[in-house]
């Protein structure tokens, strides 16, 4: 666990001061974040031109909705999905053979190596849209409100990167996964609406199956009141069991590997 | 003189030989490919599932419609609207750093023929593989979401034309866009705000009636909404007849101006270009 901690402090170094060369790419992530927030409230805004509530939803507390898909978003593009196109792009080439021979554990080194630090900037952009939102919404928020969304939005990123490592490990067996991150992205526009809108079938895969609807949504419902302990116990029960699945099926996968020049 | 009507009459046929060539190779390549192709439509097909399923409880909250769009009519323009946007899958202005710094641009300077036909050549087969393997997807949404969708003949004819000239002028654009890339490093920033722009007042994110007036008076004025909600609209709206030649006219203008701005900027570009890579 320390050894592990250590290591992640390692790679946050070394992404950092190389991420530190390219200081122009920040205004380029800056500029980007910007038009993505921009759209986000421009369609937000059509949405309620045409309505008060959306399945019960205000706009003010969509907007928190909103904030917390762009802030996991930052997160994913900062380290998730860098560090999973890089596992399976090794695995196509045979180079992971570097990462599984040094002595630490194997994952803990893949979903470490890469660091895209301007892409945080999404997280700040995405707090501040939560701040506006929840500045707007009547119910008071109290300290352990905040304190729950902080820890569920933890949870929230740790299920997103499950379910990209599991998505990622699937290279061991079909070797062209150019899509994944066009997959991914798509699928992951599902969360910028609470998921009661979607028709059962639909909410229930993107609750279960891709866990967009945990990340995202119950977080925001920590914020807009809406919380129930329910929810939040059988989101930690899904978590662990979600976590344990993973690396089983990381290792699983992993068997399957064969080395370069194979 | 008769000698030179042959190499016109020759060069003509080797041209659209070249296409069907272009285009063949790229459908096999393609259909090696089926499950990434499934899995790539498979977040293609989340965007417009996530509009219709907005609009469709907007619509149900409100009596059954907005601004006279019932969820029928939703679930019809979000499912043609994949075929669309598969129509209008070109060759990204992002890739042209990418053709520059690999000096891939130098290799396509010495062929004898302008690059847009091979990206025009290598998509149009591109997409053909993607369209097929839609179908059973549009098969399945619609048997989710009950599309109201009864096109009269002179529609059906529009709308196979129309996404043809979308998949044009789509094409075009993204040409002279990506001639940006020769001027500066930083013409990314200049493609977002373009695919922002595309994105509201194409049609791409609602039917056009549900944007405030002063959006669908600027649309009136650009290319976007012709390349997405004109062809979608042919099939799934009632549209005039005399609309839908009105449309494809409109259509023709813009590839027309499409044409005149991929010489120009060609022309200009080339001359500015110095080769790097290997």
């Amino acid at each position: 666990m320390i050894r592990g901690l250590r290591l992640a402090g390692t790679y946050l170094r070394l992404g950092v001061l190389n991420e530190l060369q390219y200081r122009a790419n920040f205004f380029v992530a800056l500029f980007q974040s910007f038009l993505s927030v921009a759209v986000g409230i421009a369609v937000l805004a059509l949405v309620y031109s045409h309505t008060a509530e959306l399945n019960g939803w205000t706009e003010s507390e969509l907007l928190v909705i909103l904030g917390v898909q762009i802030v996991l978003g930052g997160v994913i593009h900062a380290s998730i999905q860098p560090n999973m196109e890089r596992l399976t792009d090794e695995v196509r080439d045979g180079k992971l053979d570097f990462a599984l021979t040094k002595p630490e554990d194997a994952q803990l080194i893949v979903s470490l190596r890469e660091l895209r630090l301007w892409q945080l900037v999404e997280v700040v952009s995405g707090t501040i849209v939560i701040a506006i939102g929840v500045s707007r919404v009547q119910t008071t928020i109290g300290v352990g409100h905040a304190l729950a969304f902080v820890a569920l939005l933890l949870v929230g990123a740790v299920l997103l990167y499950c379910f990209w490592l599991v998505l990622a490990t699937g290279s061991f067996w079909i070797v062209t996964m150019w899509f994944l991150s066009e997959l991914f992205e798509g699928i992951y526009q599902v969360g910028r609406w609470p998921i009661g809108v979607y028709p059962g079938w639909l909410r229930y895969s993107m609750t279960y199956l891709v866990p967009i609807g945990f990340a995202v949504t119950v977080p925001a419902q920590a914020l807009t009141g809406r919380l129930g302990w329910e929810t939040v116990l059988v989101l930690l029960g899904f978590t662990a069991v979600v976590v344990v699945f993973t690396r089983w099926f990381w290792r699983f996968g992993l068997k399957r590997y064969s080395g370069a020049s194979a | 003189m008769s000698v030179g009507a042959l190499p016109q009459a020759s060069r003509a046929r080797s041209m659209v030989d070249f296409y069907l060539t272009t285009m063949r190779t790229q459908i096999q390549t393609q259909f090696q490919y089926r499950a990434a192709t499934y899995m790539y439509t498979l977040g293609m097909v989340a965007e417009p599932t996530i509009y219709l399923v907005v609009w469709t409880t907007i619509a149900d909250a409100h009596g059954g419609s907005v601004e006279g769009i019932g969820p029928g009519q939703f679930a019809a323009y979000y499912i043609v609207w994949t075929l669309v946007r598969t129509m209008n899958i070109v060759f990204t202005p992002f890739g042209w750093e990418e053709r520059i710094r690999e000096g891939q641009l130098s290799a396509q300077l010495l062929r004898p023929l302008h690059p847009v036909h091979y990206d025009l050549g290598w998509f149009a087969g591109h997409k053909v593989p993607w369209l097929v393997m839609y179908l059973p997807i549009a098969v399945v949404l619609s048997l989710i979401f009950h599309p109201t969708l009864d096109p009269r003949p002179v529609e059906v004819v529009v709308f196979l034309i129309a996404i043809w000239g979308a998949y044009l002028i789509r094409s075009l654009n993204h040409f002279v866009l990506g001639m940006v890339t020769i001027w500066t490093t930083r013409a990314s920033a200049v493609f977002q705000v373009w695919f922002l722009a595309e994105l509201l007042l194409s049609g791409r994110l609602v039917p056009l009636p549900l944007m405030p007036q002063w959006s669908q008076t600027l649309a009136a004025w650009l290319p976007f909404k012709w390349t997405f909600y004109f062809p979608i609209e042919s099939l799934v709206g009632s549209m005039s007849t005399a609309e839908l030649v009105g449309g494809l006219g409109m259509q023709l203008l813009w590839t027309a101006i499409g044409v005149l701005m991929v010489a120009g900027s060609w022309r200009l570009s080339v001359r500015h270009y110095s080769a790097v890579g290997n």
